[in-house]
């Protein structure tokens, strides 16, 4: 069997939980298999300067093929990069401000010559979905040139590919949804992304959903029946074990660490209430905020004007090597998600031995024992759990050890089986 | 002739409020009063008071022919004084009667026995003085906190004066062995061993309206029949269960009093079959051999253990930071801090902090009023910890502290000599200021 899959980014260019999703799920995949896979994703990624050089000038775009091989299974999948600007996880409104005022022209796709090339000119509107008409054109070209029995869709950027794909090829179309419009909004949804979702579901013959959350939202917001739509939760990448590797933390203090985008989907605000309770009752303590995000001043401000700032940090964006810095030194991780589809960071931070407090708004609470488990607006809860996990220590011990082993059972290999389960189940 | 003891257990604790770490030292209240009391009501006018109108009826009319044994915790004395005395009341008409046996147990429902003599003891001696005080008996015989139970413990047990004790009759320790005669304990053969019969308990107490189970429905002519057709020579049923299993775990829907009530009739006036206390039985059956039970069993989950409250490390953590303390509540004399030690060590805290999710976590769930077991576990020591602050200011921890406390009281008392001193001298002044005047 084989699948084309449309995504938006793949390890190591990723801003989000979602290219990490992604490569597990294809890696758990090539371990399993049975299912070979065609990766397609646009080559340029939230880093708008890089993007915006790579675009303006290019109006004879190739797609270029390689693979890539996993090591360690010996298996490869086709890998395409399509040169485009897609800009992962912005609001449309964050879109325009970054690009109405570098383009002006006008951008349309004409035809094809060959199956590698794309000719782009002309310009740019300063509509997003237009962006998402031409990734679902080249979806076209490569849905022509390409053998394959099941399509999958990663969220709603690519449900314009996948649905040009299946009317081109008349394949099944498997949509996968990581985030919903009204995760990512917080309520305030775009009525033109809801819409794309919503076709693409409607279209899709089975839906993946990460979470029984994610599911609920599906079923009740679009309105699609349960029986299409499957729970498939994400794993971890396995990581080697270091218990043995020490990190001196600059600081002989335990440290509180919130790692992810601020955002208002994030909760962040929750954890500097938090934080300012904690630090009432003791001082050994420094809390750090890792991220950015469009929330970021606003909580430096509100840091300030609790007079806490001397014990609360602000990391800014921190990639790769950084991250795992980061969980080392960490004593507890919070991940205060106000609606959180799944939320794979607290998965890394147990498998770094470090005690997690998650929010009942998130899908990995659904599968996670060994955490505790708090509402994202009950700041009282997480300052009990924080100062809990600091002072008493088998709660910490338990967290260790126990979460360890739980995320250690979390493999993407099961994941990928769900998902080939799905695939089955529409062919 | 066969005998049937029926025992049923009792206990309640006053469960914490949310007491979270910026209470600790600024509050020193612990209690869901609202939780407790509601809780309270409900499993007394579900199951405690119409089970007692049920076994009154049966004891007048069956006279001594029927008998029942009980061992209900001091907590939940105090909670029935507090929120529903009328249980009190009735469980004094049933004692009149003459056909109920009182237990002895720890105050607390404590885990006592498996940390220290003393404390254990106390707790055991508080709870026969508010048995004896409501009454008017002093019991004989010795059920522990969820029936644990080890060689040791027995024989503390005997030493203190008790004449048997009850446990749960676990596969681990009998193997092949039944639960339906008496034995006695490995290391004082004085003191004799009832053990309960899980199997025949359990299809009443957690199987009875269970609709997926072979036997369903369990009617009382079944039951009794079960009694008859066993081995011929055993010779006592011992069915110890939780008194909320009347009425609360088997709603009164199912037919459980009805059930009662027949069984009762029935076993009563059988020719073959007889009720007794566990003080009867010991007086009249002769035991069959010692019972070594090297290692703690319990009646709880499927290990028959420990493990559900003291399985893993909060456990305990919670658990040996509340019998740190004990030296020094031993020196303490406030009533108030008594009250919340005997509170505080109640089982349910640690109870509620297992993490045993997957075999018996739905019992542990069904009974924990918290979310998690991490969440209990903060709770706990958060209350345990504003307790060790005022614990301290009535006895001072250590040498430091001790130090500390008497210098402050040197100091208090020389300033209260200053004081006098300064009223005396002031006094002096204003005598020799007239002296001058009326020189003058």
């Amino acid at each position: 069997m084989k699948v084309l899959m449309f995504g938006w980014e793949f390890p190591p260019h990723i801003s989000g939980g979602l290219g990490t999703a992604c490569f597990g799920l294809t890696k758990g995949m090539a371990k399993l298999n049975q299912v070979g896979v065609i990766f397609v994703v646009p080559k340029v990624f939230g880093d708008e300067e890089h993007s915006a050089i790579l675009l303006i000038g290019a109006n004879n775009v190739p797609i270029t093929r390689k693979e890539i091989r996993f090591e360690d299974v010996q298996q490869k999948i086709d890998y395409y990069e399509v040169e485009s600007k897609l800009v992962p996880y912005v609001g449309e409104e964050e879109f325009w401000t970054l690009k109405s005022h570098k383009y002006s022209k006008e951008i349309r796709f004409v035809n094809t010559n060959d199956g590698y090339k794309i000719e782009f000119s002309g310009k740019y509107g300063p509509d997003l979905l237009q962006e998402i008409r031409n990734y679902a054109l080249v979806a076209e070209i490569i849905a022509r040139d390409n053998q394959f029995d099941v399509i999958h869709a990663h969220d709603w950027l690519t449900f314009p590919a996948g649905i040009a794909a299946k009317n081109n090829s008349r394949k099944p179309l498997v949509v996968h949804v990581h985030a919903t419009e009204f995760d990512r909004s917080g309520g305030n949804v775009n009525p033109k992304v809801y819409a794309i979702e919503r076709e693409g579901m409607e279209t899709a013959d089975a839906i993946i959903a990460v979470s029984g959350l994610t599911k609920n939202i599906i079923i009740e917001k679009y309105g699609i029946p349960p029986g299409k739509i499957t729970v498939v939760y994400n794993a971890v990448e396995p990581v080697p074990d270091e218990t043995d590797k020490g990190l001196q933390k600059g600081v002989n203090e335990k440290i509180v660490t919130f790692l992810g985008r601020i955002t208002m989907q994030k909760g962040p605000e929750y954890f500097i209430e938090a934080a300012k309770h904690v630090l009432k009752k003791m001082n050994n303590v420094r809390f750090v905020m890792a991220g950015s995000g469009d929330l970021m001043n606003p909580m430096i401000a509100r840091v300030a004007e609790l007079g806490i700032s001397d014990h609360f940090h602000f990391t800014g964006f921190l990639k790769g090597n950084d991250v795992i810095q980061m969980l080392r030194m960490t004593d507890v991780f919070v991940m205060p998600s106000v609606s959180e589809p799944f939320g794979i960071v607290p998965l890394e931070a147990m498998q770094f031995n470090v005690p997690v407090i998650i929010s009942n708004q998130s899908g990995v609470a659904e599968i996670i024992e060994n955490a505790i488990k708090i509402d994202f607006w009950d700041i009282y809860a997480m300052a009990d759990a924080i100062y809990g996990i600091l002072n008493y220590k088998s709660l910490a011990k338990h967290f260790k050890r126990e979460g360890k082993q739980e995320v250690e059972n979390l493999e993407w290999v099961n994941s990928a089986s769900a998902v080939t389960d799905v695939y089955k189940s529409v062919l | 002739m066969k005998t049937v003891c029926l025992f049923f257990q009792i206990h309640q604790p006053f469960r914490h409020r949310r007491y979270r770490f910026f209470d600790i030292g600024n509050d020193h209240y612990y209690y869901d009063d609202y939780t407790n009391e509601s809780i309270l009501r409900n499993i007394a006018q579900k199951s405690y008071l119409p089970t007692n109108k049920l076994l009154l009826k049966l004891a007048t009319l069956l006279k001594d022919k029927f008998k029942v044994s009980f061992s209900i915790s001091g907590l939940a004395l105090e909670q029935f004084e507090l929120y529903a005395p009328e249980v009190i009341i009735s469980f004094q008409k049933l004692a009149k009667t003459g056909c109920v046996e009182f237990l002895s147990e720890t105050y607390s429902h404590s885990l006592a026995s498996l940390k220290d003599k003393t404390i254990f003891e106390q707790q055991v001696k508080l709870h026969d003085k508010i048995i004896f005080e409501l009454f008017g008996v002093k019991p004989r015989i010795f059920r522990n906190t969820e029936m644990i139970y080890s060689d040791k413990i027995g024989a503390q047990i005997a030493e203190m004066g008790y004449n048997a004790i009850l446990t749960e009759g676990a596969k681990q320790v009998l193997g092949w062995k039944s639960p339906n005669y008496v034995y006695v304990n490995a290391i004082n053969p004085r003191l004799k061993v009832l053990m309960r019969n899980f199997k025949l308990s359990d299809d009443i107490a957690f199987r009875f309206s269970n609709t997926n189970w072979a036997e369903y429905p369990l009617t009382a002519d079944k039951f009794v029949n079960w009694l008859e057709k066993a081995n011929p020579k055993e010779e006592l049923f011992n069915l110890f269960l939780s008194y909320g299993s009347f009425g609360e775990r088997q709603p009164k829907e199912s037919g459980i009093f009805d059930f009662l009530e027949k069984f009762s009739m029935q076993v009563a006036n059988h020719s073959k079959l007889k009720f007794a206390t566990p003080s009867e039985v010991i007086e009249e059956l002769q035991p069959v051999s010692a019972e070594s039970v090297p290692h703690p069993i319990s009646w709880a989950d499927n290990e028959r253990d420990l493990t559900a409250w003291l399985g893993n490390g909060m456990q305990k953590e919670a658990f040996e930071k509340l019998y740190n303390l004990r030296h020094q509540i031993a020196k303490c004399t406030e009533t108030e801090m008594i009250k919340d030690w005997n509170y505080l060590q109640a089982s349910d805290h640690f109870y509620y902090m297992s993490t045993k999710y997957f075999s018996d976590g739905e019992v542990h769930s069904y009974f924990n009023p918290f979310d998690s077991p991490y969440e209990a576990f903060i709770n706990y020591m958060n209350v345990l910890s504003d307790f060790k602050i005022r614990l301290n200011t009535f006895v001072p921890e250590n040498e430091v502290e001790n130090e500390i406390s008497a210098l402050q009281k040197i100091v208090a008392e020389k300033e209260e000599k200053i004081r006098k001193l300064e009223a005396t001298v002031s006094a002096l002044e204003k005598k020799g200021k007239m002296k001058k005047t009326r020189l003058k």
